[in-house]
């Protein structure tokens, strides 16, 4: 039965456990676009820096660890408070004069800011890559029957989602959330309350960056930590979002997770289109759905 | 409108004199390429208002297209450069019709992600040569005359660059460039206006990409290589560079950046090494936040400026009192 139309069919485990290695993938595409959803929703801003600050978040860690010994669990809530503080002062000083011009100019403007960033790094850092330890509770593997699974990539799965739905359910039920929704429908009426706007966008511009470089620090022990691993990885980002349609939260995090199996299920039928598989679903998407899956035109 | 003319013919003049001054040919043909690979981009951002993120895609596919017929095929220059600017135009018209579905940001991002497929697919083509590129490719010949002297390839470069530019300019003041300037100022008064928008931005498209083609194929013969660095996102970013600091939307404009920039490369790659990329991202910050009409638009404000103030200087009195 391992044959389907004259097509070898793959044995079922590793189908599955690809499968399950692509959500690993699909985590951080989904807490990478869930950033830019939120960023996008308020400042109209589509970040391109989103993968340098990804890249920032995981070299904060590495740097953390090296010369000052803060530990894996510490620098997960410092360095995106780090880079997401960084976020603050570049919207403020940047972005804030771009504001009521052609959204494109933001993308342009964020484009400039990875180059710098990724320059920089390059510069000193060089372009090969520095390996970071698994933590020692995360270290060891669990057998799901399938396939046995490093513990540290269930963890990366497991603390993905967490995050996911803690910023779900800040933006959909919570007074702030309300505001802030409020704010991306009409940022003068919101104003007009008394609420202070520009502080708002000014916080959620640092709290997407900080989504950002907490994948980054998630990211750091499964992948080599260099300065160009966030440049290509924003641009499938990117169509993870055309995908999923900008404007939904819940929408970005399905399509990410689901988009990362799906890359997972290529690698064990066509491998050589794993790289392309995403952007191929992108163009289907294009076609049969211009406005995206969950997007409202 | 003369001082253009005359503008554009002292450069011709300059140009055409260029390898008699002892100017080293490769290295101007190398500028040609890329200022008509940004005229190129031009025509689309400038003239049409569509942001392709992803021009890279034309320029280098054609490259090995061009590179590959020459190379391994045994096809003549003139033919060899045309099936890559065919092939580009090809390219423009597949991602086009999937890229003018959406506008704006979107049509950026999307131009952006199938260029990044494009360049996958050259990573693992076996006709690329993968990391290694393609190399060896020859010159040929054009009309007889061997291109195999640095001289006589240069003015079939610069025949070839200074006919794409002028037919950039007859395009823009066409009626076709009309229509896509209303597109570009109004697209819903456009499309009530009755004009089937979609098929001018399809054509737009696949014409900008064609000429990056053109640009790309040019560049593969004055190398002998075509390597993945024209397809990359970073070529992408580096044109909308040039045309933002020459200037978006105006005909000079992108050709003196184009200039700016790879000048720049040229002399500061080998002195300070990845700073470049710091360099030209800090240049991509100021021109968006200081300087968005680039050199050639900021002067041609200042001279509409002056030549205002000239004409009515009873307004200025009038402020003066």
């Amino acid at each position: 039965m391992n044959e389907l139309m004259g097509i070898a069919l793959p044995p079922l485990p590793a189908v599955l456990g690809q499968m399950t290695l692509g959500l690993v993938n699909g985590s951080f595409y989904a807490l990478l676009s869930l950033g830019l959803a939120v960023i996008f929703g308020l400042l109209r801003v589509v970040n391109f820096a989103h993968g340098a600050f990804y890249m920032l978040g995981a070299f904060a860690a590495a740097l953390a660890l090296e010369h000052l010994g803060i530990n894996y669990w510490l620098a997960l809530l410092l360095a995106p408070l780090a880079v997401g503080a960084l976020g603050v002062v570049l919207e403020r000083l940047l972005l804030r004069h771009l504001y009521g011009l052609d959204p494109l100019y933001g993308l342009l403007l964020t484009f400039g800011i990875s180059l710098v960033a990724e320059g920089a790094l390059l510069q000193h850092f060089g372009s090969s890559g520095q390996t970071y330890p698994v933590p020692d509770a995360l270290q060891g593997a669990v057998n799901l029957g399938y396939m046995i699974i490093p513990l540290y990539r269930l963890w990366v799965i497991a603390a993905s989602l967490v995050v996911c739905l803690v910023t779900w359910f800040l933006i959909e039920r919570t007074r702030l959330g309300a505001t802030l929704r409020a704010a991306t429908e009409n940022a003068r009426l919101v104003q007009a309350f008394g609420i202070n706007v520009p502080l708002l966008v000014s916080a959620t511009y640092g709290a997407g960056v900080a989504l950002a470089a907490l994948a980054g620090v998630l990211s750091a022990p499964v992948i080599q930590v260099s300065p160009l691993m966030g440049s290509s990885l924003v641009i499938v980002v990117f169509a993870v979002v055309v995908i999923g349609g900008m404007g939904s939260i819940l929408g970005s995090v399905v399509s990410g997770l689901g988009l990362g199996m799906i890359e997972g299920l290529t690698k064990v039928i066509y491998p050589q289109a794993s790289s392309i598989v995403v952007f191929l679903i992108m163009a289907l998407v294009l076609i049969w759905r211009p406005t995206g899956l969950f997007g409202k035109s | 409108m003369r001082a253009a003319t005359l503008f554009y013919l002292v450069l011709g003049a300059v140009a055409l004199a260029l390898p008699l001054l002892g100017v080293y040919p490769v290295f101007v043909m190398k500028l040609l390429c890329f200022a008509l690979f940004a005229c190129a981009f031009n025509l689309l951002l400038g003239f049409s208002g569509m942001l392709s993120f992803g021009h890279a895609a034309y320029l280098g596919s054609a490259a090995y297209v061009t590179g590959w017929l020459m190379a391994t095929q045994g096809w003549g220059t003139l033919p060899g450069v045309l099936a890559g600017a065919v092939a580009a135009a090809g390219l423009g018209l597949v991602v086009g019709l999937l890229a003018i579905r959406r506008q704006g940001i979107y049509f950026a991002m999307i131009t952006m992600a199938l260029a990044q497929l494009i360049y996958f697919v050259c990573v693992q083509a076996p006709f690329t040569g993968g990391e290694n590129g393609l190399q060896g490719v020859p010159r040929g010949e054009v009309l007889g005359l061997t291109l195999n002297g640095d001289i006589a390839l240069y003015y079939f470069v610069l025949a070839c660059c200074a006919g794409s530019f002028l037919f950039i300019r007859r395009v823009v003041h066409s009626p076709f460039g009309q229509v896509l300037k209303a597109i570009r100022e109004n697209e819903p008064r456009a499309i009530s206006l009755g004009y089937d928008v979609e098929r001018y931005k399809l054509l737009v498209f696949v014409l900008s990409a064609a000429l990056a083609g053109l640009a790309g194929s040019l560049k593969c013969l004055v190398l002998g290589f075509a390597t993945l660095t024209d397809v990359q996102q970073a070529m992408s970013g580096e044109v909308i560079l040039m045309t933002l600091l020459g200037g978006v939307g105006t005909f000079f404009g992108p050709a003196l950046g184009a200039g700016i920039v790879i000048t720049l490369q040229e002399y500061l790659s080998d002195r300070v090494g990845p700073w470049v990329t710091v360099i030209l991202g800090a240049i991509f910050i100021l021109c968006v936040l200081a300087f968005r009409r680039g050199i050639v638009g900021e002067l041609q404000a200042l001279q509409a400026r002056r030549q205002a103030r000239a004409l009515s200087p009873g307004a200025n009195a009038a402020r003066d009192e």
